[in-house]
Order: C-alpha cells, then structure tokens, then sequence
C-alpha cells in the first residue's frame, strides 16, 4: 500500500477545444484533509468529476491507494470507498430523512445490487439505529420523518453529510459544503467536519470560503486555469506570491 | 402518503386482514351498485393484479412503461395453450402464461432499460405494438390471428386424457380441480390470487428493495454516487412487473379461454397506465381502486345506448329531448373513452396524486377542522395517544 490514499497522475481532460485539466498530479495522504482552491473555472469541480468516474479523463490515471479508477463506473468507485457531496445536494427529495441516510447504508452493507425483497425494512434495526445516529451528528434527528425535499438548502447539505458519512468512505470529496450557508451554519459545519478529521477520514475540499480553508485542511492545491500553479501548507500557499497573483489578486487573507 | 413511515409487519397484517374481508364480501356489497355480477367481479381482480404489477415498476421507480399489454397478452396465449395442449386445469396455466411473460420482459427490458425517460416510453411501446403486429401477421400459427386463440374438441389436452377426463360434446371449461373458472367460483380463484399478489407487492412494497426502487425514481444520479448498479434493480421491477401482467393474461384466459391480438394492442397499455394514474401512483391502494372505479364506469357507461338515452330524457319535449340525447350519445356507450378522456384530464390537472391524494386531502381537511373546535379536538387527541401509548 502506498502511503498515499488518492494519487493522480497526469490527467488531462479536454471539452473539444477547450482544456479543462492539464498534467492534474496530485497526491493526498491517508487522514489529512486536502483543500483545492481556484478561482471561478479553474477546473476544480471536472477534477472531482474524473476522481469519481463522471468524466473519463483524456490521459492520465487515478489511483485510490493500490486500486486503478480511472475507466470505472460511478458504483463501482463509490464501492471502493469514495464518497461525494456536490455543490447543490444531491438527495432523495420524495423520501424521509432517516429513509435518505438508509439507502446508503443499505449500499455499504449489501454491496452494488442484493435482491432480498422478502425482507421488512422494520427489522433492519441496525441500519435504523445506524441512520438515527447519523441524524444526530448532524443535528436532524428531530425531522427524521420529514420529507426531505422541503428541507433548507443548508439542511440538504448537511443531509448528504450524513449520508456519505454513513458509508465511512477511505476518501470523501466535498464540493463546496458551506456554499450559500449563514456564517453560523458554516461554523457548524467546520465544526462537524474537524470531528470527522479526528476520526482519520481523509478528505479533498473545493472551496471558496478562505475561512474554512485555513481552519480546515493540511494541505492545499492551488488550480488556474486547469492547472496546479502552487501546493503546500497553508501558510506556504498564503505567502506564494503567484498565488496571491492568480487567485488572490493581491488581496491579503 | 405512507411512504415516509416505516411500517410494522403487524399493521400491514391487518391491512390484509381488512382488504381479504373486503374482497371477499365483494358480492355482496357490491349488489347495490349493480356491479355484483361474476364477470364484473373477475375483471375488477384481474385489472386489479395488472395495475398493482404495474406500479411496482412505475409507481416505484418511475419508468413509465408503455408496452405491458404485450405482457398481458403473453400471458393469455400461453394459458389458452396450456388448456389445449396440457391441461383444463388453471394450475399450470397460471404458471406457464406467469413464467414466460416474465421471460418476455426479461428480453424486452434488456434492451428498453438502456434508456430512461421518454427513450424508455417508446421503447416499450415500440415492443409491444410489435408484438401485436406479430401476433396477426407471422406468428398465426400460434396466435391463430384475427379470429383469436380458442379451445376445440380435438385438443390434445396430455394431463387430462392421461387422468381418464375426456371432454363431452360441450367443450370443456378451465378448472381448479373441479372448481370452475368461470362464475361466482372464478371471481373466488381471481380473488385469492389477486390477494396473494397483494401480499407479495406489499411486502416488495416494505422491503429494502422497494426502498432502493423508490430512491431511484427519487434521484437516480445521487443512487450512482451511492455505490448502487441501477439496471439490475429496474430490471427485477420490470420483470416482477411483467410477470404480475402474465399473471393477470392467463386469469383472463382462466375466466373466458380465448386470446385475441387486441388484448396486447397499444390502447390497452394505455388502459393500466390510466388505472394507475387514476388511483394514485406510488400508492399501495391506489391501483386497485382505479381497476375498480375504470372497470365498473366501463361496465356501465358503455351499456347505455340511444334508446336508454332517449327513455331517461323522455321528461323533456320531444324536440329538446333528442338533441340532447344526441350529445350525451357522444360520451355514453362506444363514446365512453371521451368521458374517460376528460375526467382523466381532470384528475392529472387538479389532483395529479390521483383518488388516493383526493382522499387524504379529505381525511387533512377533517382532522383541520377538528382542530378547529380545540376542546373536543385536543381530548381526542389526548386519548388516541394514550391509546397508542398502551399498545406499545
């Protein structure tokens, strides 16, 4: 096993002409949190994209510890044990809350297809158990039985929290969680997310709020224009004068 | 509607407690609204197995399907062949015409489910109009064509000439070892099977499985991510589906042994796509009320003709009363697909969750007004949750 847990090398992808992601090498260690900032079109979220089998890249390969994913489908690359929360939640809106954070668990426990339909979902009390607890990290346990679409959107966000969560992923990507949330549900969810960081989950973060940049990860990736101009500890990427140039404009954070 | 809760096995215990008193008392509850009569009955359990297949697959994981009268007709064929060539036992019919409807949806959903939405819709629809067309022209030789599947006395019929049964001069009629399947004992055959697919689709209905199914219709992109492989899933919906069709093809066979093509043509997948709408998609009675309510407007509209029309408006002047029996012609007797037309417009536009959204409106506008009075409202409130307390 290598010590890394996400290691891309050399990924290219291109929209006809236009290239999203040049020579993309990026390597994460087991248990860190990894940040990747950028500004507007950089080409953060195509790169999560690629990792998580939505797009094939053009070139390049994407391994997650010893296991090649690059030209696996979605299923089987979340099977491996990577998890995703996109930029608008991807939920089940017609279903409960405690439904939602189910069905993953059913997909951790029974693998990508298990007939069994003779089964009540009243008996499988472990996953219930495992769902409400979930509920309670992320402080929805009062709505469990609410449908989820009619939910908040900083809600929605923290369901599918939960709902990756409960899969314990090796690798969880997360595409700007705290977008569009009050400053006093944004502290919540740093809160949530530095817990989880206790537990050893490694984790890749696009995001734009420089405050939860900095509280956040060990390490941070810099893209312009689809590609890695600079990477480091947060303090060296602070003090990186072409970063302050690319994404910064100078702007002292 | 219910699908929020989880229910306990317990409650869905009296659930089919309380619909097997329902059906079975059928005909006698129907007799006032003249729909107790065996033929009616049986048709109102067959469509009923067909509309609840149906929503396994489009109630639960949203594929709308357009082609299962292809299965129905499967389904017919091979019990009407089952009759001539095995046995007028209605045993291995049911389960010939179930088993190879469910081969059928086998080969057509792996090839439609490559697709979703609307590619899906045509797709199925495609297959069965084919399949119609097939069953005229081609395949005669097993469809027997325009004039349809029937029994003759020269069936070879193995099983039963080996058991010593030879058929009198009559021809002989489809039976559960003696019991007939036609009349009021056909309507108990039809009524029993119809609760067991019941049983069966609840249980899909309360498992993980139907949990997986609901949130691929919910959000099929988020399943992906999920780690789940949808096509199986759908597949097995599809087939399930498929065969609750064949299931409900051979009953038609069981209660009157002929099969013509018509049965799979595209007016008649239009019919359960109707009957499910109607009722409620997704919803557990919802199917079987809408087989109920489209079978018994059927049933009656469709009796009407000019002289009953003209008898029940004889009230007016002469001169008035034929123009109007004119107009009501248009929507009575051959004409009753436009009534159905327009109230089924009516429904999709204000009450697109169909009779059953129609009833819990109700039951919220009752419990509302409840509310309203709040002396009255809160002691009931207050007993029914010490009522509730003590039974856990």
């Amino acid at each position: 096993m290598s010590e890394y847990i996400l290691d891309v090398t050399d990924v290219d992808k291109n929209f006809g002409g236009l290239r999203a992601l040049s020579d993309i090498n990026l390597r994460v260690k087991e248990g860190t949190v990894h940040a990747i900032i950028g500004p507007n079109g950089a080409g953060k979220s195509t790169l999560l994209n690629v990792i998580v089998g939505r797009l094939a890249p053009n070139r390049g390969r994407v391994l997650l510890g010893d296991q090649v994913l690059t030209g696996k489908q979605p299923h089987e690359i979340n099977q491996l044990g990577v998890a995703r929360v996109f930029q608008t939640p991807e939920i089940f809106p017609e279903l409960s809350l405690l439904q939602n954070v189910m069905v993953p668990a059913f997909a951790k426990r029974d693998g990508e297809f298990k007939l069994g339909f003779l089964k009540s979902l009243f008996a499988e009390n472990e996953i219930r158990e495992h769902a409400e607890h979930l509920l309670e990290d992320v402080g929805l346990i009062s709505q469990k039985d609410n449908v989820a679409g009619s939910m908040s959107r900083g809600d929605k966000r923290r369901l599918e929290l939960a709902m990756c969560l409960g899969q314990h992923p090796k690798l969880f990507l997360l595409d700007e969680p705290t977008a569009g949330m009050s400053r006093h549900d944004t502290n919540r969810t740093i809160d949530l997310l530095k817990r989880i960081k206790e537990r050893g989950m490694t984790k890749v973060i696009i995001e734009h709020d420089m405050h939860v940049v900095f509280s956040l990860a060990d390490r941070i990736s810099v893209l312009a224009q689809g590609a890695i101009i600079c990477e480091g500890t947060p303090e060296e990427v602070r003090n990186d004068p072409r970063v302050k140039e690319a994404y910064l404009g100078g702007e002292a954070v | 509607m219910t699908n929020t809760k989880i229910v306990s096995p317990k409650q869905d215990l009296l659930y089919m407690a309380i619909l097997s008193v329902v059906v079975l008392t059928m005909p006698i509850w129907l007799q006032p609204f003249g729909a107790a009569y065996p033929d009616l009955m049986q048709k109102f359990m067959i469509f009923g197995i067909f509309a609840i297949g149906y929503n396994i697959l489009f109630g639960l994981t949203g594929y709308l399907s357009f082609g299962h009268a292809a299965f129905l007709g499967v389904g017919s064929y091979t019990a009407v062949w089952s009759f001539k060539l095995l046995s007028m036992n209605v045993i291995p019919a049911l389960i010939f015409g179930t088993i190879l409807s469910g081969l059928f949806a086998l080969a057509i959903g792996f090839v439609s489910l490559r697709r979703s939405g609307i590619y899906f819709s045509i797709l199925t629809l495609a297959f069965a109009q084919m399949s119609y067309n097939l069953a005229y022209s081609v395949l005669t030789p097993i469809t027997n064509g325009e004039t349809g599947l029937q029994l003759t006395q020269g069936d070879a019929r193995v099983l039963d000439r080996m058991a010593g049964i030879e058929a009198d001069a009559s021809l002989p009629t489809p039976n559960l070892f003696g019991i007939e399947g036609i009349g009021y004992s056909g309507f108990y055959i039809c009524a029993a099977l119809m609760l067991i697919s019941f049983f069966i689709y609840l249980r899909i209905f309360r498992s993980p499985f139907g949990l997986k199914l609901r949130a691929i219709k919910s959000n099929q992109n988020r399943m992906g991510y999920t780690g789940y492989n949808t096509r199986p899933y759908l597949m097995t919906a599809f087939v399930i589906s498929g065969m609750y069709a064949g299931l409900a093809g051979s009953l038609l066979a069981v209660t009157d042994p002929l099969a013509g093509a018509e049965r799979m043509q595209w007016t008649a997948s239009g019919e359960v796509v109707l009957i499910t709408i109607l009722g409620g998609v997704g919803t557990l009675i919802g199917p079987l009320l809408g087989a109920g309510i489209i079978k018994y407007f059927e049933n009656i509209f469709s009796a009407f003709n000019e002289t009953v029309l003209l008898n029940a408006f004889s009230f007016l002047p002469d001169w008035l009363a034929h123009p109007v029996a004119a107009v009501v012609g248009l929507f009575v007797g051959e004409g009753w697909h436009l009534t159905l037309g327009l109230v089924f417009m009516l429904i999709v536009i204000f009450l697109p969750g169909g009779i059953m959204e129609g009833i819990s409106r109700l039951a919220r506008l009752i419990t509302n007004r409840n509310k309203a009075e709040p002396k009255s409202g809160a002691h009931e409130n207050k007993e029914k949750e010490q009522a509730s307390a003590g039974e856990v």
